[in-house]
């Protein structure tokens, strides 16, 4: 899918927030950017979304060009919904400013609205939505596109633990069923061991790979309490306490 | 029960201490020159409301007038500061400047220059009204969330999808604010501007009304306009907030 070579980041203020980042990303593949806070995970997402450039190094994609419009979907921390819109509205925003027609997008609207489970609440407006149901919405909004690649950052973090949970598994059921090339940021080691096809583990700022592990645990239900989840959370802590400084 | 009883409190205390002040007013045998009970107001109006109205109506129509004024000149250059940071800078400390100028200063210099009378006392109610918009509005627009932002730039989007379907809206809130405000400061700039033009001989509005009331020593007269203006500025406050609660209905839930 896409490759970056010794992507480093520099902002306008000095600080280094990537340095030298070189890695490969495979279509269909679910990775995990897992690091502390500040370790510019973050960073690395947004110069994927081409949202930033690099200061030094080449993301060099497939196609051979950065997706165009509707080509990245991005999920961010907050749902980020238009609270005058409903939720089908909300959905619809990417195809209609594209100049997509709602007759026209209707279809794709309601596919998006199935895949994370919301057909029933396409009237509602954003207000009157629990904090999962509208991160779900953000997610509708990121597929509607039929998106290359979904980038997502943080997305489950200032979610309760019961409905993050929840939206982990559906998230998951989501990449195992449509094969989208998921790229995902996370602060939990937990998070990014049930949810991630690869692991890459990133050190404290300035940020760089400091350990790319694929996972391999087994499908069915209650995979949070298999051995494999269980050695996989510890190897990742374990490379956690070589990286960072104490 | 005692929701209604809370809803019917203004009115019930309006009525008391209106009623206390007609009976001190009888009681101690203040004079109406002096001042005025309720009922000696009311019939001054009864006896004069040929001309008292028509002044409503020219206040009204200068306010309104200024109002729609304030709205365009308030959004146009609050858009104009969002898309150009140059702009911003050059413009707003002039129209801070503008804002903390008191109008009777400048009024009747607006009205020397301007010749045209309705238009001179429309310009200074719209200088007094129009920063409330301007600088609510030009909040909003500053606010848009900078991840929308991100979103609209990711799906193409031109500026004027983003101004259009993201930009305004989220600053729908913020201009409303403004506009209430505003609408009150309006009729209190259009009373200013008549009561300067009034002295200068200009005869129109309830400000001149008023002045000419205090120099025959009309006070009941006097009172009729005063709460003619004051049902004005109430209904002007009570109506934004109507247009307000329903322009927002929508995003609160419902």
């Amino acid at each position: 899918m896409l490759r970056l070579a010794s992507v480093s980041k520099r902002f306008d203020n000095g600080t280094l927030a990537l340095d030298g980042i070189s890695t490969k990303i495979d279509t269909g593949e679910f990775v995990a950017l897992l690091g502390p806070s500040g370790c510019g995970k973050s960073t690395l997402l947004r110069l994927l979304a081409g949202l930033e450039t690099p200061s030094d190094g080449q993301i060099a994609w497939d196609e051979g060009k950065q997706p165009g419009p509707g080509g990245i979907g991005f999920v961010f921390q907050d749902a980020t919904l238009l609270p005058w819109a409903d939720v089908a509205e909300n959905v619809y925003l990417p195809l209609r400013l594209r100049g997509q027609s709602r007759a026209d997008a209707a279809p794709r609207v309601q596919t998006a609205l199935a895949q994370v489970g919301l057909v029933d609440f396409a009237a509602m407006r954003p207000k009157a939505l629990s904090g999962g149901m509208k991160m779900r919405v953000s997610i509708a909004r990121a597929l509607v596109s039929n998106p290359l690649v979904l980038l997502m950052d943080e997305p489950f973090a200032a979610l309760d633990e019961f409905t993050r949970h929840r939206l982990q598994e559906d998230l998951h059921a989501l990449w195992r069923q449509s094969g989208k090339t998921v790229v995902f940021v996370t602060h939990s080691i937990y998070e990014a061991a049930f949810l991630a096809s690869r692991i890459l583990v990133m050190s404290p700022r300035p940020g760089r790979i400091a350990a790319d592990i694929r996972t391999n645990i087994p499908e069915g239900q209650d995979r949070r309490s298999t051995a494999e989840y269980v050695s996989l959370v510890a190897q990742v802590t374990d490379t956690f306490r070589q990286v960072m400084p104490a | 029960m005692s929701n209604t009883f809370e809803r019917a409190a203004p009115f019930i205390f309006g009525l008391i201490a209106l009623a206390l002040w007609q009976g001190a007013v009888w009681a101690l045998g203040v004079p109406p020159y002096v001042l005025p009970g309720p009922l000696a107001i009311l019939t001054a109006y009864a006896g004069d409301y040929a001309a008292l109205n028509p002044a409503l109506i020219s206040t009204l129509t200068v306010t309104l007038t200024a109002l729609l004024a304030s709205t365009t000149l308030g959004v146009a250059l609050a858009l104009a500061m969002a898309a150009s940071r140059l702009f911003r800078a050059a413009i707003q400390p002039w129209a801070v400047i503008l804002q903390v100028t008191p109008v009777v200063a400048i009024a009747p210099l607006i009205i020397i220059w301007v010749n045209q009378p309705f238009v001179a006392l429309v310009v200074c109610a719209t200088i007094v009204a129009f920063f409330p918009i301007l600088s609510n509005t030009a909040a909003g627009l500053a606010a848009t969330p900078p991840d929308l932002l991100d979103l609209f730039r990711l799906n193409g989007a031109t500026r004027w999808q983003t101004l259009f379907y993201l930009s305004l809206p989220a600053a729908l809130p913020n201009f409303l604010t403004g506009l209430r405000i505003s609408g009150t400061l309006a009729l209190v700039g259009a009373v200013v501007a008549e009561f300067v033009a009034g002295s200068g001989g200009f005869a129109s509005g309830l400000a001149y009304r008023i002045i000419e009331a205090s120099y025959r020593l009309e006070i009941p007269r006097m009172f009729a306009a005063l709460v003619l203006l004051g049902i004005s500025g109430i209904l002007i406050y009570a109506a934004l907030g109507l247009l307000e609660r329903l322009l927002l209905r929508s995003r609160n839930g419902a």
